[in-house]
């Protein structure tokens, strides 16, 4: 198998590294070669962060270039477009409808830019928007929309469903294996 | 069974399968997780030091009483554990001590990008440097085995991508290495100039049986293949020299102090032309073209920033797809102090009394962008008193009584103490603002002095920091609620007038630590869109259609918006 390149942005806070560390552990679980970067400490403080899982049968390098990476996962419209440049040019873009205005824009100094959805078609192959608040609202947990955008990504990635499922159960507390299964679904059907 | 760990992970595994007995370390970007993983090994003592000086001589006592130690730090936590790391090296050890350097390249959460493969050559011990978490945990290890067998303190060189990135490690069984106990051997642990000249010839020859070990050491890995190029790399470049030369031909080095120089002869007669692949510093290349072997380096490959791939196929002109072009701006999104982060209240004061104001190492860092623009110098770990005080020295009387020091909490306990104790020594007047959030908040939370809890949050006895000031000589001291502006101004203001040191305490957990009760809200109908709030520079509030608007999730409640807003427009709601 040809390596693949999974890059996840958004904001500090957003619930990216969680998302990443499932993704990992489902390529290992398929019985491949992962490796997941990420950046911890000062840029964690609401500013943009970026975590990035490959995976293949041997992976070098556990980040990528310019025109690297096979999916961007953005967790933050405004992010998508902040880390495009890594999306190869047959790429396809899962993007969560969600705008978080960074404090340039809320104090009036910038503007939050009009018509990311546009810029993104124009740089990617496909882009899906997904309204990850509003569906993780409708199984009344609004902390569940990185599993939802995760359920996203896994639909168009060639894991088997039955490897997501299992990590998520390894992965939470009982109390919580129920509600991210469903936002799981939620996110691979929507 | 292999499981994704992240470099740390690897090494607090590692650590445990070696059967390290006894860990210590002060939190710092990119090392802090290595502890952290080290308390899910109940058998291992560890505990976070009020420094990295402290941390390291901790670890050297255990050591001399024969316990398997490791102490971590970022790279400059080295420099602040350097003095004992440079005699340490000259005493040896007598249980495996292993210390943990994780330099930042790129900077990514650092003040600067120091490459600490130079204290190896420089306090002439071995080291060791990991190229993923499998060989972290490998490394370390052996270095616990090399520790013991050449006696000498080991330097394991990690940096930010080897820390956090995880890669698939197989966990093996843990071996127990029983607590040797303390033996006294004073003509071995008491450095005295006696002993030490009789220790130096020993340390020179050490590194001689250390580089003959290197030239047989099974982890330096020689891969021939096309031989027109050979690559000679170590760490988290050989994954990115890798990717970039699948072809060529590997030397790729695991101990890269004393370098093995046979085995780099060897690889150089058997390839044509040699790049010496490193981030930062040019500390192979430096140290092979001494051989007398030609090499390239950094002639080609920039020393300064983080090596990635794409730097190395830009640096050797191969070429990359077009880069993509944007037609919209995108705004900056720095990292912002929290919403009802109580250091804001501080920052917004300092900035309104028109205060200069030295800042420390820490989240409070953040009060230097805008709008709170509150920080005027930072330098490194409890510099804040001691550049406010030496400020202070050359100022005019009126300046003097602008001066203020800011400090957080853990920060305080890792070296502001001295700085204070100086500050009072020598007559000095600079006030002292101690931003006291009850934890080491940049970095994670992790527990200190001043928390009473312990590594494994256990009860611990607690260090009052009002009653240490006060020791130290400070007659006024002051607790303030940083949620109070009003307090906080009055306070402030009266104690930077004042000819004498004062220390205020602006104490309140972090936000990141407490549920919410409560959020602020906007009265459309008065707001006058005066953006006074704005100024505030809080997440949670922004500017809509010409008013104030406060993000319900977002917002903590803390209130200071409804302190500074002139209008009355805003006001408590329960957190639904």
């Amino acid at each position: 198998m040809k390596e693949t390149s999974v890059l996840i942005c958004g904001v500090g806070g957003q619930g990216i590294l969680l998302a990443s560390d499932l993704l990992g552990k489902v390529a290992i679980e398929a019985g491949l070669d992962a490796k997941k970067s990420e950046v911890h400490g000062m840029a964690q403080r609401g500013g943009a962060v970026v975590s990035i899982v490959r995976f293949g049968e041997k992976i070098y390098s556990p980040i990528i270039g310019e025109n690297e990476a096979d999916f961007i996962l953005s967790f933050e419209i405004l992010e998508t477009l902040r880390q495009i440049k890594f999306l190869k040019k047959s790429g396809i873009c899962i993007v969560n409808n969600y705008e978080l205005p960074p404090f340039s824009v809320s104090t009036g100094i910038d503007k939050y830019p009009e018509n990311i959805p546009e810029e993104i078609k124009k740089h990617s192959k496909e882009m899906f928007l997904i309204n990850g608040l509003e569906l993780a609202r409708e199984i009344g947990n609004s902390k569940t929309v990185n599993v939802i955008l995760l359920g996203a990504l896994a639909k168009r990635l060639s894991f088997p469903k039955e490897c997501w499922i299992k990590t998520i159960k390894e992965h939470f507390p009982p109390k919580i294996i129920d509600i991210n299964l469903k936002a799981f679904e939620l996110g691979y059907n929507s | 069974m292999k499981v994704l760990l992240s470099g740390n992970e690897a090494v607090a595994r590692g650590a445990y399968e070696a059967g390290c007995n006894i860990a210590t370390a002060y939190p710092g970007t990119p090392s802090t997780e290595i502890l952290e993983n080290l308390r899910k090994y109940k058998d291992i003592y560890v505990e976070w030091a009020t420094n990295e000086k402290v941390a390291f001589e901790v670890a050297v006592g255990a050591s001399f009483a024969g316990a398997r130690t490791l102490v971590a730090m970022k790279h400059v936590g080295l420099n602040v554990a350097a003095d004992p790391l440079f005699t340490v090296s000259y005493e040896g050890v007598n249980g495996g001590f292993v210390v943990i350097t994780a330099d930042d390249p790129g900077m990514w959460s650092s003040q600067n990008e120091q490459d600490n493969r130079w204290y190896a050559l420089m306090a002439k011990i071995p080291m060791l440097e990991p190229s993923d978490s499998q060989e972290a945990k490998d490394l370390i290890k052996l270095g616990f085995d090399i520790s013991e067998e050449f006696d000498t303190p080991l330097l394991f060189r990690m940096t930010t991508r080897i820390c956090h990135s995880s890669t698939p490690v197989t966990l093996e069984d843990k071996i127990n290495h029983p607590i040797k106990g303390y033996v006294p051997n004073v003509s071995k642990f008491l450095c005295l100039p006696s002993n030490a000249r009789r220790w130096h010839p020993i340390v020179e020859n050490r590194l001689l049986k250390l580089q003959a070990y290197n030239e047989q050491l099974n982890k330096n890995l020689m891969e021939i293949n096309d031989t027109s190029i050979g690559i000679i790399t170590s760490g988290i470049s050989y994954q990115y020299a890798k990717e970039v030369f699948p072809d060529a031909s590997f030397l790729k080095l695991s101990m890269t102090y004393p370098l093995p120089i046979k085995l780099i002869k060897e690889f150089a007669g058997k390839v044509k032309k040699i790049y010496v692949i490193e981030e930062n510093d040019p500390f192979l290349e430096n140290n092979i073209k001494i051989l007398g072997i030609q090499v390239t380096g950094k002639d080609k490959i920039p020393i300064c920033g983080e090596l990635t791939q794409a730097v190395l196929k830009k640096s050797f002109d191969i070429s990359t797809p077009k880069p993509t072009e944007l037609t919209v701006k995108i705004p900056e999104r720095p990292p912002v102090l929290c919403p009802g982060c109580p250091h804001r209240g501080a920052f917004y004061t300092i900035n309104k009394l028109k205060l200069h104001a030295m800042g420390d190492i820490g989240c409070y860092t953040l009060g230097a962008f805008p709008p709170l623009n509150a920080l005027e110098t930072c330098v490194c770990m409890g510099a804040s008193i001691s550049n406010a005080y030496g400020i202070e020295r050359a100022s005019t009387p009126e300046d003097k009584t602008k001066l203020v020091a800011v400090i957080g909490d853990s920060t305080f306990f890792h070296t502001g103490v001295p700085a204070l104790i100086n500050l009072v020594y020598n007559n000095g007047c600079t006030t002292v603002l101690i931003l006291d959030n009850l934890i080491t908040a940049m970095t994670g939370h992790q527990q200190h002095p001043g928390t009473g809890k312990t590594a494994r949050e256990e009860p611990a006895r607690k260090v009052s920091i009002e009653e240490l000031v006060k020791g130290c000589g400070v007659k006024r001291v002051f607790i303030v609620d940083p949620y109070n502006l009003d307090e906080l101004k009055t306070i402030l203001k009266r104690e930077v007038a004042i000819p004498e040191p004062s220390v205020i305490i602006a104490r309140r957990d972090c936000v990141l630590r407490i549920k919410p009760q409560f959020a602020m809200k906007v009265n459309n109908e008065t707001c006058t869109g005066c953006k006074l709030c704005v100024n505030l520079g809080c997440p949670a509030l922004t500017f809509k259609d010409n008013k104030a608007y406060i993000d319900h999730i977002l917002c903590t409640g803390c209130g200071l918006c409804q302190q500074v807003c002139v209008k009355k427009s805003i006001s408590q709601e329960p957190k639904c």
